[in-house]
Formats: structure tokens, C-alpha cells, sequence
């Protein structure tokens, strides 16, 4: 019988099977932030613990509250920086180096296809852009992560979305998975794997698949995952490159890790994207969510471009590409925060940061920034903002405050009108 | 092992999520016992007054999907400082089930028709929980017992007083 892409990854990681549901996994990478990893240091140092299974499989960076904002965020990264210096962890990015996770541990090529992945921090489905297992845990897991290199997992059960048509000018990889998630509900995909194909899929860019794969956890799904083919490997080429002869044979040696044409699936769905029009949220759920045209005219007192979903360099392209020669409305103020150091200098050298000064926005180191309202761009009682993030939920970026989901063209837009805009407009 | 049960506190919504359950801004703490204050601050649920609402309780019963969001332990952490060691819904984000048998405590997922009968006690209900013959005994306006289900890996993590002595006994 054959197997998906989750399912040959799970069985080339398989460390024990304590019952038929549950396995126990190899991890090939153990992610850490300054949010979720310092009380697993201090705990672990308690028990007398204070090890890794690893160092050159632990990556670690600073990036939800940076530069620190007060004495306890100072204390988080403090605890999280004596660690990796202590443990001689090689891949730790501090100030100066730092970027938000999900977009700078894919540019330093630290996710491979066939690759298990956690981290404490719940999109880390990103990662399964790559063709890899990638799933966010909790505290204990990632102190299990660090400490013995395993993690524990239901047996995979996975949900194919073929993906078909085109998508038109002014429409995203963002809305692509705000339409997915507003068809399976936030909690459609809850213990299973969603397996992004079709031939929509392979034409993004491994920017969009991220995008695409990022928010698999606001429908529930363990992780997203697209196959990996030759975006994959070009992407990973400068990582890859003493590996493998050509992007050929990389190309040819992913190919062993693509789902089998008799594979099974809990669920499979096909969407024609076609005619699929920009989304945006209402509410306090990421399923809510309505076509641009129907939410235009609300009014924002904030717009956000960044976060691991939406602050790499080709969402940044996209947001100067309306913004260019023009100015924000004087009812918004526009913050950018570039995802990573590299995504920042690319956009200085490309002329975007230029772009978005001049129309008006703020621009903000790399950090995770706005998106949870732990360090700046944080609304007040009764603000709205149009959000290149995930997550609309009650109080998310700032008590009282109100966030809709868009993507970066949208947000852009919105920026320049003042209240939510359909983007084909300004194209 | 340690009791499970205790007065029951009822969220009646589906889709109660991590930063309902613990905002963001509090993640900052470095100490578990210092998110007590703030358990379900930003609930969005009509009348909820947490400070008040939550005293004497040891069990939630709520809908379907609780406890999705955010990957943060924060969220099992805080009901454990506040002596809430079991959660019983219809169904639970993958991470925070995940999350609370990792930490010694109970996710008990029912049919809806089970989590309306424990709805229809009233008010005061007092729940316990049998690991063994796997039983919710519910007292309220009546008495009744609900049979449930418990994964044989979950239930070893329970008895193991969670994860970390599970994996470092056995990995």
C-alpha cells in the first residue's frame, strides 16, 4: 500500500510505538525562542538536566520581543543567550543577526525535505514547506526535544488539497489559505496533516508555500506540506550544493519522498482558485472570512506588514508595488517590520524600504513585532488593523483591539485608502 | 496517583483559544506561578468574570475545539496554578491536549450528547474522575456517570506524572 509524504517521513524517524496510535519520533531539528524555551532551560536546570541531546541540531534565536522591552523580556533572552553560549550552540541568533524564526531558519537552510521539525511555537508547520514534518509543541515537548532529541505524535492522518487553476493579479498565496481555512473551519484539519499539491502549489514560490503552509495550524492541521521539487531545491541550492552533483539529481532524490499515487488519505479536496477574489477576516476566528469586496470601506487605524506569515522579501515587493509613489492615508499609521536581517538589506538594495518611508510607514527591526502585541505596534481599546499576520483572535494584538487578516497587496492598499481596499484597484 | 475532579466551571463556547485562556503579553513571566492572576482574562464569553467565576474550581466543561492558537503551555499552566487539573469538551486543539497529558493532567474529549447532559446539571456540579473504570461521575441537580475514552499512551503519561519522566525513563 503506498504511503504520503507524512507517512514515509514518520517511518524513516520511527523510534518506538508505545501503542498503534501514538509513535515516537527522531527529530532532526529542535527550534527555540525566547518566549517558550526559557522555562524549559530553567526547568531542566532544576532537575539537574541542563543538557542537549544535540548542539548542531538545536537552532535558536531571539526574535518575539527584540530589542528586549523591559526587565523580564531582558531576563528571557538573557536565560536563552547564557544557554547556547553555555552549551557552545553554534546556530543561536541574537540582536544584530536575529529575524523572526519562521522566515530566517528556512533562509539559513536549516529545513531539508524528509526532515522532522519542532518547535515551541505553533507555526512551525511552515517549515513543511520544504517537504519537511514540521509541527509546533508545548514546553514539556520541547524540553524532551532538547534533552533527548524525540517527540511523541498520533499516527499521521493526512488531508490532500489539490490546489488547480490560476490565480489571478492581485490574489495571494494568504488568500489561498484564508479561503482554506474558511472551508474546513478552525478546527477542519485538528490531528491531521494537510498535504498541499496541484499544479497552483508548484508554481509558488518557496515564500508562497510558506505562506501557504504557515497558517495550517489556524484550521487545526498538524502541519502543512507541499512536496519537494525544483523551487525546493533551488531555494536550498547554496545549502545543498556540496551534496549533490546538480539541481538535477537533489531533485531526482526529494522525488523519493512525494506521497505514492495509491496513497491514502482521510479527506481529499480540489480547489479551482480561478475566480478566487482577495480575503479578508471579520471577527475573532481566522475561518471568518469574507471576499475583499464584501469588507471594503471599514475603516483601520493601523496597518501592519510582517510576521513569519507575511515579512519576506517577495511580500514586501508586493506592498511597494502599490505603495510606490504614493502616500498612506493621514487616519493610518503603517508599520513594516522585514521578517529578517537579509529580507531588510535586500529590500534597502531593491529601493523598497525607500518606498515605504516615503509613503509614510514606520519600518521596524526584524521581530515578530505587532503580530501577539508583546512588543510594539500594540492597538488601543477600540483600534482596528488591517494585518498582514495569522491570528485575529479577541485581544491579540493589544486588549480591545481589533485585527483583520489580509495579505500583503491588501494590506498595502488598505494602507493607502485609509479602510480596506480591494488591491485589483490599485494595480 | 493524584485525584482528578472538583467543582465544575462551564464555557459555553466552541473555540475558546490559547490567548483567551492566557494573553500574550503575559508570556513574559519566567515563573509559572506568576500567570495565576491572569487565567482566562480575555475570555470573550457574556458575563464571565474570571476573578470571580473561577473560585473553587477544579474542572472545565466546555464545547468543541478548546484550547486552539498558540503552541503555549502558559495556557495548561495556568489552570494547574489554579487547581484546575482536568478539562472535559467535545474536542480539543491537538497542542494543548498534547500540552496538558505532557503535564501529568486530563483532556477528556466526549460526544456533544455526553457535554450536554453535564450542561443540563445546573449550575453546581462536582465531577470526578475514575482513571481506572475510565468514568466521569457528575453531580448536580442529579448524579450521572459517563463512560469516556483515554488513549493508552496519554493514560502511561498520566501515570507517569507526565513526559519528561515518561522519555527519560524510557528514551
Amino acid at each position: 500500500m503506498g504511503k504520503t509524504i507524512a507517512e514515509k517521513i514518520f517511518a524513516a524517524h520511527l523510534r518506538d510505538t508505545p501503542t498503534p496510535e501514538n509513535v515516537i519520533l527522531d527529530i532532526d531539528v529542535v527550534m527555540c525562542h525566547e518566549i517558550t524555551t526559557p522555562i524549559a532551560i530553567t526547568d531542566l536546570e532544576a532537575r539537574g538536566m541542563d543538557r542537549v541531546f544535540d548542539t548542531t541540531k538545536i537552532k535558536a534565536v531571539i526574535d518575539h520581543v527584540t530589542p528586549a522591552k523591559d526587565s523580564k523580556t531582558a531576563m528571557q533572552g538573557k536565560i536563552i543567550r547564557d544557554w547556547a553560549r553555555r552549551h557552545k550552540i553554534q546556530d543561536f541568533f541574537d540582536i544584530g543577526a536575529n529575524g523572526v524564526c519562521h522566515a530566517l531558519f528556512p533562509e539559513k537552510g536549516f529545513v531539508r525535505p524528509g526532515y522532522t521539525v519542532i518547535m515551541g511555537d505553533s507555526h512551525t508547520c511552515t517549515h513543511g514547506a520544504f517537504g519537511a514534518f514540521a509541527a509546533g509543541v508545548g514546553t514539556t515537548d520541547l524540553e524532551v526535544g532538547i534533552l533527548k532529541g524525540v517527540c511523541s505524535f498520533r499516527t499521521p492522518e493526512t488531508m490532500k488539497i489539490t490546489i488547480t487553476g490560476a490565480l489571478q493579479d492581485g490574489v495571494s498565496a494568504k488568500d489561498v489559505i484564508l479561503f482554506i481555512i474558511k472551508k474546513l473551519t478552525v478546527n477542519g484539519a485538528t490531528d491531521k496533516i494537510m498535504e498541499f499539491s496541484g499544479p497552483v502549489v508548484e508554481a509558488m514560490s518557496m515564500e508562497a508555500r510558506m505562506t501557504l503552509c504557515n497558517m495550517a495550524i489556524e484550521a487545526g492541521g498538524t502541519c502543512g506540506i507541499c512536496l519537494p521539487d525544483r523551487v525546493t531545491a533551488k531555494y536550498l541550492w547554496p545549502f545543498i550544493k556540496d551534496q549533490y552533483e546538480s539541481i538535477d539529481l537533489a531533485v531526482e532524490d526529494f522525488f523519493q519522498w512525494h506521497s505514492d499515487p495509491d496513497a491514502t488519505y482521510v479527506q481529499e479536496m480540489t480547489l479551482d482558485v480561478s475566480t478566487l477574489v482577495p480575503q479578508v477576516t471579520f471577527g475573532y476566528k481566522p475561518d471568518e472570512v469574507k471576499d475583499v469586496t464584501e469588507m471594503e470601506g471599514t475603516p483601520v487605524d493601523q496597518v501592519y506588514i510582517g510576521s513569519c506569515t507575511n515579512g519576506r522579501i517577495e511580500d514586501l515587493r508586493s506592498a511597494a508595488r502599490i505603495l510606490k509613489g504614493k502616500k498612506i492615508a493621514a487616519n493610518v499609521r503603517g508599520i513594516l517590520s522585514p521578517a529578517t536581517p537579509k529580507v531588510y538589506s535586500q529590500a534597502l538594495e531593491e529601493g523598497l524600504i525607500a518606498i515605504f518611508m516615503e509613503a509614510g510607514f514606520c519600518v521596524t527591526n526584524p521581530t515578530c513585532g505587532a503580530c501577539l502585541g508583546m512588543s510594539n505596534g500594540v492597538l488601543a481599546d477600540g483600534e482596528i488593523c488591517a494585518s498582514t499576520t495569522n491570528r485575529n483572535f479577541n485581544g491579540r494584538m493589544g486588549k480591545g483591539g481589533i485585527v483583520h487578516l489580509m495579505s500583503p497587496l491588501t494590506a498595502a492598499a488598505t494602507a493607502v485608502q485609509g479602510h480596506i481596499t480591494d488591491p485589483r484597484k490599485l494595480l | 496517583m493524584k485525584e482528578f475532579g472538583g467543582k465544575a466551571l462551564f464555557l459555553d463556547r466552541n473555540d475558546i483559544n490559547t490567548d483567551e485562556i492566557i494573553p500574550a503579553k503575559y508570556l513574559t513571566e519566567n515563573t509559572k506561578l506568576a500567570l495565576q492572576p491572569y487565567i482566562l482574562e480575555d475570555l470573550k464569553l457574556g458575563g464571565f468574570n474570571p476573578r470571580k467565576d473561577i473560585e473553587g474550581k477544579g474542572v472545565i466543561v466546555t464545547r468543541a475545539n478548546f484550547g486552539c492558537g498558540s503552541s503555549r503551555e502558559h495556557a495548561v499552566w495556568v489552570f494547574e496554578v489554579n487547581d484546575i487539573n482536568v478539562v472535559i469538551a467535545e474536542s480539543f486543539a491537538r497542542i494543548f491536549r498534547q500540552n496538558m497529558y505532557n503535564c501529568g493532567m486530563l483532556a477528556i474529549e466526549l460526544p456533544k450528547k455526553d457535554i450536554e447532559t453535564i450542561f443540563s446539571l445546573g449550575d453546581a456540579v462536582t465531577i470526578s474522575v475514575d482513571l481506572t473504570g475510565c468514568t466521569i461521575t457528575a453531580q448536580g441537580d442529579k448524579k450521572v456517570a459517563i463512560l469516556f475514552k483515554l488513549n493508552e499512551f496519554d493514560k502511561k503519561l498520566v501515570e507517569a506524572g507526565g513526559w519528561l519522566a515518561y522519555a527519560d525513563k524510557n528514551y
